[in-house]
């Protein structure tokens, strides 16, 4: 293997290419983004960088700033198909970029709301730029905000935003925000939180449209109602890019399918947002959208990619998901997986006091560890679900110790 | 020689991820901040798990022969 081409200069592609320089890679790496940015970091997006604290430059990625990898740059242009038997990647200047090994890391777009894709005022968070323009709209004070969609992007932005001393309304379709994918339980003291902190939460409602003449001034509600607002904050989830490679021949479903190594074909594997691979542990095929799977799965995808193509070659990837959310004054982290149909058990602190640890089970399996301002257990816990670690026995382990 | 390692705490967000991949080394203080408990704690290759990991890049190793060449006894 003398070329690889990694499609998608983020965390996930900038991971991989600094894994194949430690590795021991000395061939070519082109690296392709469709935005004309060096590589930066997304979590401070919805956080210090919208807030004013930090200046966007402050969020550059090392392998972006590191000229000892030899990378060749390729920003600005897109990624539009990709040929498998000829290993080319296409790309929308009209150049091509050939290859012997790819790393897919394109990432997700957010998803916008039919109608208001091109209303002013109407933002997403993805991008630099995305944050930029949120924040030159944001520093027009005075000003009502309506966030969509409770998720985690949209509970960090309304958080920001109240930060600011901004009028936030929070809009959520599910009667219980992040009820799926926390509980009801603790997806009701997450909306706590933003009550407690003057948000204006309207839930179990969706957003019927926007009004306005140049720009939006009002969001209507599903409800009959209707908000007022200067700017619309857009978070209802994304979309895995694989627009560019419909056709190529990979398999597509809700992301880049992989096997349980992260290989999409011979010599092609995908890492980030993008990628669908099967967990072997778990046994079932997943997608995580989490800055530390972005950081972890670029660099096994690029030991997958050094590893061959031969029968057996390259280790499955098997990680106990993990991933934090600042809101407020809390920190919500979350170590492999929670969901509805998960038994849930609040094991130290106290939903009451907004400190406690609760733990995910299924099939009498720990799956997940939820823990609100509580790093030390997360961390704890995190270790014990990537041991494996059976309800009853954790249940016992941690009421024994629960002390702060 | 063991590494030098540091963690700045204005940049640290307390994300654990250092204790996670390298807890010989880090430990989370009551600011819900990393510390260094012992820089030789873990193998080179989960300290570099443990940097690369760090959200906020709030982690610095320096290689511990840099400084000065240690002397090593024979045998």
């Amino acid at each position: 293997m003398r070329s690889v081409c990694v499609v998608g200069a983020s965390l996930a592609g900038s991971r991989a290419a600094q894994t194949l320089r430690s590795e021991g890679f000395d061939g070519t790496i082109t690296m392709v983004g469709e935005e004309p940015h060096r590589p930066y970091d997304r979590p401070p997006l919805s956080k210090q960088v919208l807030a004013g604290d930090w200046q966007p430059e402050r969020t550059a990625l090392s392998a972006g700033l590191d000229d000892g990898l030899d990378l060749d740059w390729r920003l600005g242009v897109r990624a539009t198909g990709l040929d498998l038997t000829a290993r080319r990647v296409s790309l929308a200047d009209g150049t091509a970029v050939a290859y012997d090994g790819l790393v897919i890391a394109t990432g997700a777009t957010p998803r916008r709301l039919a109608g208001t894709e091109d209303m002013a005022g109407v933002h997403v968070l993805r991008t630099v730029d995305d944050c930029l323009a949120l924040r030159a709209d944001l520093d027009r004070a005075p000003l009502r905000v309506v966030v969509v969609g409770a998720g985690f992007i949209g509970a960090e932005v309304a958080a920001t935003c109240r930060r600011r001393g901004i009028e936030v309304t929070l809009v959520e379709a599910l009667s219980v925000p992040l009820g799926r994918v926390l509980g009801t339980e603790i997806g009701s003291l997450c909306g706590e939180l933003h009550r407690d902190h003057g948000v204006d939460l309207r839930l179990g409602t969706g957003v019927e449209g926007m009004d306005g003449a140049d720009r939006v001034e009002r969001v209507r509600l599903a409800d009959g109602s209707a908000v007022d607002a200067d700017a619309v904050v857009v978070g209802v989830g994304v979309t895995p890019a694989t627009g560019w490679l419909e056709g190529s021949g990979l398999v597509l479903d809700d992301g880049v399918v992989c096997d349980e190594t992260c290989l999409a074909a011979p010599g092609v594997v995908a890492a980030g947002d993008v990628a669908r691979w099967t967990h072997a542990h778990v046994g079932e095929a997943m997608r995580v959208e989490h800055w530390d799977n972005a950081v972890q799965q670029g660099a096994h995808a690029a030991r997958r990619l050094l590893a061959g193509e031969g029968p057996g070659a390259g280790q499955p990837y098997c990680p106990v998901p993990w991933f934090w959310s600042d809101q407020y004054d809390r920190k919500i982290q979350l170590a492999g997986r929670a969901g509805l149909d998960a038994e849930v058990a609040v094991v130290m602190g106290s939903l009451s006091e907004r400190r406690f640890v609760a733990l995910y089970g299924r099939d009498g399996q720990v799956i997940g560890a939820l823990a609100m301002n509580w790093p030390a257990q997360a961390v704890r816990w995190r270790v014990r679900i990537a041991d494996g670690v059976a309800w009853d026995d954790a249940l016992t382990e941690a009421r024994a110790g629960d002390r702060p | 020689m063991s590494p030098e390692v540091a963690v700045d705490r204005d940049r640290c967000m307390g994300s654990g991820n250092c204790a996670f991949h390298a807890p010989g080394t880090f430990d989370l203080d009551d600011d819900l901040k990393a510390v260094v408990v012992d820089a030789a704690g873990d193998p080179a290759d989960a300290l570099a798990r443990a940097v690369e990991g760090c959200p906020t890049a709030a982690i610095t190793v320096t290689p511990g022969g840099e400084r000065e060449a240690p002397v090593e006894p024979d045998g």
